[in-house]
């Protein structure tokens, strides 16, 4: 893996697109500090993923899709779920297991699910989503709207057979799907170079005779562009696009994880291309951000996670009546 | 009342619901110019047009998955699986997306598909093709599981199961698509009861799907040696209906199952748990099964008939049950 020098350059947004694009990843990120402390006093239990080191992707593609377009993503989907418009306070819930939680406690971490701002999941099988996010494009073709449906995966997901038959149908159909590759280099523990006989990712989406870009996932602008280009590209019709979002996970893949397989020196060194504070250097040199300006920010979000954090601990567990609950439509399990 | 085949029972079914819903459209592989591997849709692509019949690439977990998402986006996809033995490449999106969407969202979401796959053996086209899984099926929450065993059960469970806001499978038995039957004019939207094929009061022979003529042929027999048989389609294998089933065994005090999945965790077994836990003390005699033989289904054609659930193993089971010697 050759990594490249931290993202500079100017930001070429008026201030308040950049400093919300700033805020969206500093929101992902205390939110899910906070996420890991929890975790540590038992107070969320399972599996949890940070998505720490990887925020400017969703930050960058969310605010480049519309109200109408579906989000497909994965376990690891904190941040898209919050970038997405899921509040805070239900997400924390759902970890917390509370009837409050966006799936009423029934998914936790890995399945955040949000029907109104079209965020359907949440999916923790890898390469789980892809076929669904082909289903939802289909649908909205026949139905003759012009939705984009963005399916957000790892790079793990490429050596799926769901990756590969969901790629073909999309493209064989011209569907309007944003397939959104978060590479981050690993599948769990086992580096891309130990599981891809190709690691150029582009290289096998665009034998689908797909569109294929690659971006710098650390790079809000350049995540931001791109995705608003090859969305564009995609709500007009001309099928399907991939895009490969490089990126790192700062973290562990999930809790449980002793991070046995990574170079401590690799892992410094994508740190000094964090997605967070590379940007906000840039905001600052160009005078679109003061320190203080940053810090009120910053206490700003933590206001919002301390808030959600109540809501959740004073959230209501579901009763046990209401197990049987929401399996199936009328007919009663027996 | 007319005499139609099941396949072409299917077909109709399959022509009124394009014909009457917009959000229903079909999907699988050779469902289209091919006219269906079992024939059922021919004619369809013809008439409604390769964007509500859609030729799929031979990828079960793609279009199957594909089927869920579309079902999410407010279509009505009935997705065809060629076979349930194709229908393992599939798995995946069945368990763990159909099945899973509506609980694990807490009820933000259902996912009104149907799946659609032909099942079982008896054409000797050996191991690979001749699978039932059924049971596996019937065992997962958020999954409702028929089997038509009738023309008519065919042509009213596709219409049923698309009225349903769940993920619905249908299991066509292979042996069925020529299977003759009365018609009625009027619909029956019921995809929550079992019924009784046959009255008789000396033993309760419950089965469904392709194993259903078997045991009627077998009810036959008895009747011939002077036992009366009741015969229980279950039609609907999740959720099973008890009430049905226990009313039968209470009635006749013996039960013996007919199943063509294999002997070991088979539905049958299912089936005799629950009687064998609310009805046991109405039982004069044990409960039994016929099932497949647990072997990989062999091609030769004697060797796949002694492996399958037969009418004389049914006959010879029934008079075992009652401490007859064969007739």
């Amino acid at each position: 893996m050759s990594i490249a020098p931290p993202p500079a350059g100017p930001v070429p947004y008026a201030k308040e697109l950049s400093v919300d694009l700033l805020r969206d990843m500093l929101r992902i990120r205390r939110l899910e500090e906070r996420s890991a402390q929890l975790y540590g006093e038992g107070k969320i239990r399972g599996f949890l993923h940070l998505y720490i080191g990887e925020e400017a992707v969703a930050a960058g593609a969310m605010r480049a899709l519309r109200p109408e377009d579906n989000i497909v993503a994965t376990y690891r989907e904190h941040g898209h779920a919050l970038l997405r418009g899921v509040p805070m306070r239900s997400i924390m819930a759902e970890m917390y297991g509370k009837h409050e939680g966006c799936s009423h406690g029934r998914g936790g971490s890995m399945h955040l699910f949000d029907a109104k701002h079209r965020f359907y999941g949440g999916n923790a099988i890898v390469g789980g989503g892809l076929p669904l996010a082909v289903g939802l494009a289909l649908a909205d073709r026949m139905q003759g709207r012009s939705a984009v449906t963005a399916c957000f995966f790892g790079d793990g997901a490429v050596a799926e057979g769901a990756f590969h038959e969901s790629m073909n149908l999309a493209a064989l159909w011209k569907l309007p799907v944003l397939f959104c590759c978060e590479n981050n280099f690993y599948a769990m523990g086992t580096a891309i170079e130990r599981y891809e006989s190709q690691t150029d990712l582009c290289t096998k989406a665009a034998s689908y005779g797909m569109r294929t870009l690659r971006v710098d996932g650390q790079d809000a602008v350049a995540v931001h562009e791109v995705t608003k280009g090859a969305a564009r590209h995609v709500r007009e019709a001309a099928g399907p696009c991939f895009v490969e979002f490089q990126t790192y996970r700062f973290r562990a893949h999930s809790m449980f994880d002793p991070e046995l397989y990574r170079d401590k020196r690799e892992i410094e060194a994508w740190k000094a291309r964090g997605p967070l504070h590379t940007f906000s250097a840039r905001l600052k040199a160009e005078g679109k951000l003061t320190e203080d300006e940053f810090l009120a920010m910053d206490r700003e979000v933590a206001k919002e996670v301390g808030d959600a954090v109540a809501y959740a601990e004073n959230g209501t567990w579901e009763p046990v009546e209401t197990l049987l609950q929401d399996v199936s439509t009328g007919a009663a399990p027996r | 009342m007319s005499v139609t085949s099941y396949r072409e029972a299917l077909r109709q079914a399959h022509r009124e619901a394009l014909a009457s819903d917009p959000r229903v459209f079909l999907m699988g592989e050779d469902v289209g110019r091919y006219g269906g591997t079992y024939a059922v849709t021919k004619g369809l692509l013809e008439e409604f047009g390769p964007e509500r019949v859609r030729d799929a690439p031979l990828s079960e977990l793609a279009f199957v998955g594909a089927g869920v998402g579309a079902a999410l986006g407010g279509m009505r996809p009935i997705v065809e699986v060629m076979t349930v033995n194709f229908s393992l490449l599939a798995l995946d999106q069945i368990v763990n997306n159909a099945a899973l969407y509506r609980h694990m969202s807490g009820g933000q979401f259902s996912v009104p598909l149907v799946i659609r796959m032909a099942t079982g053996a008896g054409r000797q086209v050996a191991a690979q093709h001749s699978h039932s899984f059924e049971n596996w099926y019937a065992s997962i929450p958020g999954l409702t599981v028929l089997a038509p065993a009738t023309p008519a059960d065919a042509r009213d469970m596709l219409a049923a199961a698309l009225a349903h806001p769940d993920p619905v499978v249908i299991f066509e038995h292979v042996q069925l698509y020529n299977l003759e039957g009365d018609l009625p004019d009027a619909r029956n939207p019921d995809i929550h009861s079992a019924a009784v094929r046959r009255e008789g009061r000396d033993v309760c022979l419950i089965s469904y799907g392709g194993s259903m003529p078997k045991t009627l042929q077998a009810a036959e027999q008895l009747a011939r040696e002077g036992i009366e048989a009741e015969v229980v389609d279950l039609r609907v294998l999740r959720p099973l209906d008890d009430e049905t089933i226990l009313a039968s065994v209470r009635k006749c005090r013996r039960a013996l199952v007919v199943d063509e999945t294999w002997r070991s965790g088979s539905l049958a077994a299912e089936v005799m748990a629950r009687i064998a836990e609310q009805a046991f003390y109405d039982l004069d005699a044990p409960l039994a099964r016929v099932c497949s033989e647990e072997v990989p289904i062999p091609y030769a054609k004697h060797l796949e008939d002694a492996a399958l659930p037969q009418p004389e193993k049914i006959v010879a089971a029934v008079n075992s049950m009652l401490g007859r010697a064969a007739g």
